[in-house]
């Protein structure tokens, strides 16, 4: 967050930043970059496909110009998301797709666009999809995301007590659960997080391993060939925090011997 | 159990890390370099950053020496060392016909579809180590 003034600059057009990492679970304050993006003349785009399944995400109060999410990260279908924008900079923009429904008026030499969102949105959209994820927004929002968050928190510092008292266990991220969302990333000395996660798969216990589509920050910031990552949602336990635990302890007895 | 019906992905109950696995991971064979030799190559696997690096001193169209370097999950380094041993002394004709079949074989279990890319690492990297020795003649 330091070097966030001096990366952005007058030359700077858009500030692209993801508002809760898929990696460490940081949560990263968009609302201040935002507002040095806007001081600096540029953009701010918001990757909210990790923070609105996880946490209250309002886009007039982050100020943000776009935010993007998916639907596949929040209980909903796959292959749908959504991206937000500013009316005026969409009213600005040109359709990027051509099809039914984009558009007021044909002309052999020129057309007029529908409006909003409608000139975005070309051809027979994905129907099924579209109605799956309004209900996956309905049930979540009927559980409440301030509960969501404060439940995932629970649960956050519970697996970072625990998993920091195994040996030879590395946790990345920051220690404060507050400031992170449900996703611990770790390694155990000595063993692949592909070794890692197929023994912990074998037991029956879901986690992801490799570099989590960030591979700068994987090898290069946090200097790991990959990592293992446990990922929270409402639907998980302090159990299954034991479990995990439990895992672990038996990956280290396959390869360690203890 | 597997049967011959089942899809080769199906793991089912058996147990992926066997004993013979775990040894050549833990007391790799082979591991090392060959200063002088003809064939020398190195592979990476992107989605999980293991790297295998081949080297093999050939004898009248037979594998003389084959050692590796490398480091990445168990899979693709017991691959790697049992790989090593297999080849020694074989025909490089022969060697070039090996498939995914033999690399199953040869480690003794059926790998998913992830893990194929780890197992397979090594022949890959022996086979690309072949054909740019070939290219080279």
């Amino acid at each position: 967050m330091s070097d966030v003034d001096k990366v952005i600059t007058k030359n700077t057009k858009i500030v692209s930043v993801t508002h809760i990492s898929n990696v460490l679970g940081t949560i990263n304050d968009v609302k201040e970059i935002g507002r040095i993006a806007h001081n600096n003349g540029a953009l701010m785009v918001v990757d909210g496909a990790q923070s609105v399944p996880h946490i209250k995400v309002d886009v007039k109060e982050l100020n943000c110009d776009f935010l993007v999410f998916s639907g596949h990260k929040m209980l909903g279908p796959t292959g749908i998301g959504a991206l937000y924008g500013k009316e005026d900079l969409l009213n600005k923009m040109s359709p990027f797709l051509y099809g039914g429904d984009m558009i007021l008026e044909v002309k052999f030499k020129d057309s007029k666009w529908n409006d909003l969102p409608w000139k975005f949105e070309a051809g027979t959209g994905p129907i099924a999809q579209g109605i799956g994820l309004g209900k996956a927004v309905e049930y979540l929002e009927s559980i409440g995301m301030d509960k969501m968050k404060e439940y995932e928190e629970f649960l956050t510092e519970y697996a970072l007590e625990k998993l920091k008292e195994i040996e030879d266990v590395e946790v990345y991220g920051v220690d404060n659960a507050k400031e992170r969302s449900g996703v611990v990333s770790f390694n155990i000395k000595g063993i692949h997080a592909h070794d890692v996660s197929a023994v912990l798969d074998r037991e029956g216990i879901a986690v992801r391993g490799g570099h989590l589509c960030a591979m700068p920050l994987v090898t290069q910031v946090l200097g790991q060939q990959s990592v293992v990552r446990a990922s929270f949602y409402f639907y998980n336990t302090r159990q299954d925090i034991d479990n995990l635990v439990r895992g672990i302890k038996k990956v280290k007895e396959v390869f360690h011997g203890h | 159990m597997v049967t011959e019906s089942m899809d080769t992905n199906y793991l089912g109950d058996e147990e992926i890390y066997k004993e013979n696995i775990l040894d050549h991971f833990k007391n790799p064979r082979n591991f090392g370099e060959i200063k002088i030799c003809e064939i020398c190559h190195s592979e990476l696997n992107p989605t999980c950053g293991d790297m295998v690096k081949i080297f093999v001193k050939l004898k009248n169209g037979n594998i003389k020496e084959a050692k590796f370097k490398g480091n990445g999950c168990a899979i693709s380094m017991a691959s790697a060392s049992m790989l090593t041993e297999k080849i020694k002394g074989r025909n490089l004709k022969e060697v070039k016909k090996m498939s995914e079949r033999e690399i199953h074989e040869m480690l003794g279990i059926h790998l998913g579809p992830v893990r194929l890319k780890c197992g397979m690492l090594s022949l890959k990297t022996l086979l690309k180590g072949i054909e740019i020795m070939e290219e080279r003649k």
